[in-house]
């Protein structure tokens, strides 16, 4: 990042959202990198790009098709890299051809000349990276977006090289390690596919348990499995889905319909308070050992600093209780052996004991064994030759605007999103008092407001077919006409997702939070508590 | 760049002030009418735009000039602009004397009270303007106190006018604005009503002279026409630059090598080896700079050398270019110096259409332009880092060394940085070859010299002498003290020079002999004082000088000068604490911390003459200790 020529932030607002990393990019900048921000908004991240391009929600697909359109025609693609290292390059390049400038700039907004220069500039800077976050992911097409993106990567060359690749960001510091460790549907720890009947006897054995031979369900598909009855019990686990998926109202009645809900959190989230039972759990980052992996994939240690307050326990410890409880004994494991276990199933992690994690300062993987320093980018192997592994296949992908688009009753796009000084639903930002917290509002373009008569601070009533929120205005240079955006920070005062529509990408599950239609007007009565809110943000649930 | 842009809207006029400089915006994001359609799709800044960071003392300037003062609106408009953030161009815009954050009168007339002012009636003469103008700063309004009033007067440091003392300089703003350099205000009929007007007397009225048979640098001077660069072609004008040309890059330097050239804005350094280390240097862009940011109290050479033969410093600076590598020169020219300023900028369009500037100069294929850069009143500017900091629109706070210039100057890229004489000695240094060069003078102080004569002499003026004349004989050229009164002191290198005392003055003016006698030539400064001058005026007017212009970065000249300041008052006021000798004591201990420990030659020299008013002349009595 720091020693690269062209960063394209793609659909993300770094400098808010992932403030840290944003020093990286901005050390890069200062190196002489050109910046790129591609973005519905001009974010404050977009207000340091060389270039921001402005486009419509949901149109990034036109967009990097388009790019690579103006790569292929200009005779900037890598042949060498396409022709050892991908497949399917035809069939991408007779899909990306009716992507011309023109139809871009209609779809995207984004003036044709300037989507050009931008295709250029990637394709000829030497080392060059796209970034991304959830104005990707957070789309009813999101993995066609994610491969529309690798697809500019594979025709460039950008990718199993210095200073390039793409790069997804981590939300948290740890969101990356969840995935190294097995939580999600489809990966045992190591991103072992529980599909393959070696993967699943290697760890048969290792257990004495028999693993399901197919993927489970993702977090939408779970809701959905509520709804039809066919999921009945819930054990979340640091994860407050009451207040931040989409379509609250429905989100609130399936948790509530449960026949069991088991939360286990370090706070009494809004959706411990639905719960049956609360299992209050220590804080991971200073009251339990262990380790984190962060966006680069390294593999960093966490110590333990504190001593949890006295009812709360580590999350190991609880999962064994419960193991015990259920008739198993896991005996009372620390967070080194539970690791080394994980290391003994987990080619990936393999070279990486506590001892080395200690005296490298965390290890990139894949690390194979003790005598291997790990890895600082992926896909060297696509180089080699001749290439190594499975080939990167071309996937032609289609521009499929939003599903839900504004008509005259639901004029507004909405999109949503976070800023700087809160922290997604607030249960660790709203719990102290700072100058810079302003509470949620509702931003729109100045030429909006002065045809609706708004000016700042007017409270507005934003309802969308789902529901209906009140917030103040705030008039913003930001955003274009047609489009209004809120964040997620306030579910308390303001449940912006009462809004947000529950259409999600069939294959990773994720939801359309980044647009749906909504109607603006001026509330005319002081807007009301909603009963039942009350903010328990901060409060430890367990303590003096 | 995160930018916190707050209410304040510019007006009209500030707009266009900005405008007219940096053209009209690009966009609703540039400051311009928001377009919903482009500007809510497209922005463009970044590199592009942090790149323009140096127009931004350019930009106040035109506000300042144009409106009288920078009022948060034109300076959040300046800032949306040039993407620099509002407190950072807040300490730039307050940096600089010339620029007011506060509404001025539409003419303001800036009053030297230096130490070469007042030997000449500086102080009878403001004594004059208060009494019929009114205090400093004041002006008149007529009873209403919401308007300012049409003119005000200022004290000002030296302006480089002591060959015309007393002297002061006016700006006068609005859409023209116009900015005169005063001399023998003391004669003008009224200097309240019709400051600046024709009665006064004009610069370039300095006396030259010079000693034996050498006239490398002033020998144009009255006989050409300034402003003409025929004439300045028909005496010998530009034949050096064809012959650099001819000889190439490494020949010229060779050429400056052997003339022995030593540096003339005071450091004395060698000036091939400078342009060789930069020559030699990979990174690209090189930066050529010229230093006319005099203002070292006493100096006024480079003003009289700009002003009287501007085209020998156009091509002095494309030679220097040339064979440096550099293909963008910069001429920093101190803000107070407005007729030097109109004479080269028409020396550089006349230059550009004859093809002695540009893209392919003579046909050769070389390239290489000069941008005028105005100073906006900082001393310190006149410090080379801190001058590249002022033209970066940074504030012109010095930098450390090492990086040197050579390595990482202007912009971080190697740079030649050079003063307006030295410059000048280059031209002749081709035309006559370097090994002839330096058989005049002497062995270690080759050429000859310009010396800035004044204070209380006959014929205060610039005088040019090969290299070897003594002190009394420039003062004998000069006509000798004023009024046949007794010699008291000379200064000798400017404020940041030392007091010699009379039975000095047979020392040679040269390198190595003020170097061997603990003095130092400086920039030429020789201001004579007699025997009527209260020295302890003087000793504070220096003291005073040093705390206002010290930039307050580093610690020992921040506080270094003020504490020197009032160790001189306790003295001058008779309320020592403890006797006389502690409060020496005192001030040898503070003048060592700034001399060992400042940043940059201001705080290393700001004792120095102090120093040598109290050791060499022996001014507060013979130390005890």
């Amino acid at each position: 990042m720091e020693e690269t020529d062209v960063i394209f932030l793609w659909g993300s607002n770094a400098r808010d959202a992932h403030p840290i990393f944003f020093h990286h990019v901005l050390k890069g900048v200062r190196n002489g990198a050109r910046l790129y921000v591609v973005d519905p908004r001009r974010t404050s991240t977009a207000a340091w790009a060389d270039v921001w391009l402005g486009i419509r929600v949901g149109s990034d697909i036109a967009l990097a098709n388009a790019m690579a359109r103006v790569i292929i025609h200009e005779g900037l693609a890598c042949d060498e890299f396409i022709g050892r290292a991908t497949t399917d390059f035809d069939k991408f390049r007779a899909g990306v051809e009716t992507y011309t400038l023109d139809f871009a700039e209609q779809e995207t907004g984004v003036p044709g000349d300037v989507i050009r220069e931008a295709a250029i500039a990637y394709a000829k800077a030497d080392r060059a990276m796209i970034c991304w976050t959830l104005g990707i992911t957070e789309h009813h097409n999101a993995v066609d977006n994610v491969l529309s993106l690798i697809n500019l990567a594979l025709l460039t060359g950008k990718v199993g090289r210095y200073g390039c690749g793409l790069n997804p960001l981590r939300g948290q510091n740890n969101v990356q390690g969840g995935g190294d460790m097995g939580a999600i549907p489809n990966r045992l720890a190591g991103f072992q596919n529980n599909e393959d009947e070696a993967v699943r006897a290697k760890f048969e054995r290792a257990w004495n348990v028999t693993i399901q031979p197919r993927h489970g369900w993702n977090l939408t598909q779970m809701f959905h499995a509520m709804d039809r009855g066919d999921l009945t019990s819930l054990y979340v686990i640091g994860e407050n889905p009451a207040q931040s998926d989409a379509d609250l109202h429905r989100v609130e009645r399936l948790l509530t319909n449960l026949d069991h809900l088991v939360v286990q959190d370090i706070f009494l989230t809004r959706t411990a308070e639905l719960a049956n039972v609360v299992l209050p759990a220590s804080a991971s980052w200073c009251e339990a050992e262990g380790t984190v992996t962060n966006s680069e994939r390294r593999v960093q240690r966490v110590r333990k600093a504190l001593e949890p307050p006295h009812d709360a326990r580590d999350d190991i410890w609880i999962i064994a209780q419960i193991a015990k409880r259920m008739g198993r004994d896991f005996g009372n494991p620390s967070a080194e052996d539970a690791w080394n276990e994980m290391r003994s199933l987990a080619p990936m992690f393999a070279g990486m004991s506590y001892e080395r994690l200690e005296s490298c300062s965390g290890l990139q993987w894949p690390c194979e064994d003790e005598a291997r320093p790990g890895q600082q980018y992926l896909h060297a192997r696509l180089w080699k030759t001749p290439p190594e592994g499975r080939l990167a296949p071309f996937h032609a992908v289609e521009h499929e605007p939003p599903v839900e688009r504004p008509d005259d009753d639901y004029p507004f796009v909405l999109t949503t999103g976070r800023r700087l000084e809160n922290y997604n639903t607030g249960v660790q930002s709203s719990g102290y008092t700072s100058p810079m917290h302003r509470g949620e509002s509702l931003d729109i373009a100045p030429e909006d407001a002065t045809k609706l008569g708004i000016s700042d601070g007017d409270l507005l009533k934003v309802t969308s077919r789902r529901g209906s929120v009140e917030a103040p205005a705030r008039v913003d240079h930001a955003l274009k006409p047609g489009l209004v955006f809120m964040t997620l920070h306030f579910p308390d005062e303001v449940p912006t997702n009462f809004l947000t529509i529950d259409e999600f990408d069939p294959k990773s599950g994720t939801a359309e939070f980044k647009a749906c239609a909504v109607r603006v007007e001026k509330a005319h009565v002081r807007q009301q508590r909603r009963p039942g809110a009350v903010s328990h943000r901060g409060e430890r649930v367990v303590g003096d | 760049m995160d930018l916190r842009i707050g209410e304040a809207e510019p007006t009209a006029e500030e707009r266009v002030a900005v405008d007219a400089l940096l053209g009209p915006p690009s966009s609703g994001w540039d400051g311009g009418t928001r377009d919903p359609v482009r500007d809510t799709h497209v922005a463009f800044g970044g590199h592009d735009a942090r790149a323009r960071r140096h127009l931004l003392l350019p930009a106040l300037r035109a506000v300042q000039s144009r409106v009288g003062w920078i009022s948060e609106g034109a300076l959040n408009y300046v800032c949306t602009r040039l993407t620099v953030p509002p407190a950072d161009a807040w300490g730039v815009a307050t940096f600089y004397a010339l620029l007011s954050t506060t509404p001025r009168p539409k003419r303001v007339l800036h009053v030297c009270d230096d130490i070469a002012c007042k030997c000449r009636g500086a102080d009878e003469l403001i004594a004059r303007i208060e009494k019929t103008v009114g205090p400093e700063h004041h002006a008149p309004t007529n009873g209403d106190p919401v308007h300012v009033g049409d003119f005000t007067w200022v004290r000002s440091p030296c302006l480089g006018m002591c060959d015309v003392a007393p002297a002061a300089f006016l700006q006068e703003f609005g859409p023209e604005p116009r900015e005169t350099s005063i001399g023998r205000l003391d004669q003008a009929p009224n200097f309240a009503s019709a400051a600046g007007e024709s009665s006064a007397l004009r610069p370039g009225d300095s006396s030259v002279g010079h000693w034996n048979e050498y006239r490398l640098l002033t020998k144009r001077f009255g006989a050409v026409d300034p402003t003409s660069l025929e004439d300045y072609k028909g005496a010998k004008g530009y034949q050096a630059l064809k012959l650099a040309l001819e000889m190439g890059p490494q020949a010229v330097i060779d050429e400056v090598s052997a003339s022995k050239l030593l540096g003339r804005g005071g450091a004395a350094f060698p000036t091939g080896r400078k342009w060789d280390a930069v020559a030699k240097q990979s990174a690209r862009p090189h930066y050529l700079v010229c230093n006319a940011d005099e203002s070292e109290p006493g100096t006024f050479k480079d003003r009289v050398l700009m002003e009287g033969d501007p085209f020998a410093l156009v091509e002095a600076m494309t030679i220097a270019g040339f064979a440096a590598g550099c293909e963008h020169g910069y001429l920093y020219v101190r803000g107070e110096y407005p007729l030097a300023e109109q004479r080269l900028e028409n020396a550089l369009r006349q230059a550009r259409g004859a093809g002695l500037l540009g893209d392919d100069i003579m046909g050769r294929g070389v390239r290489f332009d000069i941008e005028i850069r105005r100073g906006g009143g900082a001393y310190i500017c006149g410090e080379e880092t801190a001058l590249f900091n002022s033209i970066e629109g940074l504030r012109g706070e010095p930098r450390n060394k090492p990086p040197f210039p050579v390595q990482e100057g202007l912009f971080g890229k190697p740079t030649v940085v050079n003063n307006v004489e030295t410059l000048m000695n280059v031209p002749p240094i081709l035309l006559m070859g370097g090994a002839e060069f330096a058989q005049i003078g002497t062995a270690q102080s080759t050429g000859t010299r310009l010396f800035c004569v004044s204070g209380c002499v006959e014929r205060p003026g610039l005088y040019e002498a090969a290299f070897g004349l003594t002190g009394r004989q420039l003062l004998e050229m000069a006509g000798g003290v004023a009024h046949g009164r007794k010699l008291q002191t000379v200064l000798l290198g400017g404020a940041a020079g030392v007091f010699i005392r009379p039975d000095e003055l047979d020392m040679p003016l040269t390198f190595e002999d003020t170097r061997a006698a603990k003095a130092t030539l400086g920039s030429g400064v020789f201001l004579v004082f007699d025997d009527a001058i209260d020295l302890n005026d003087i000793l504070r007017r220096i003291a005073a000088f040093f705390r206002d212009e010290s930039c307050g970065q580093c610690v020992p000249c921040r506080v270094g000068t003020v504490r020197q300041e009032e160790a001189l008052h306790r003295i001058l006021v008779g309320r020592t604490l403890g006797r006389v000798n502690d409060e020496v004591a005192l001030l040898d201990e503070v003048g060592m911390a700034m001399k060992d420990a400042s940043i940059c030659g201001l705080g290393q020299t700001a004792y120095s003459a102090v120093e040598s008013a109290i050791h060499r002349l022996h001014h507060f009595g013979k130390p005890t200790t």
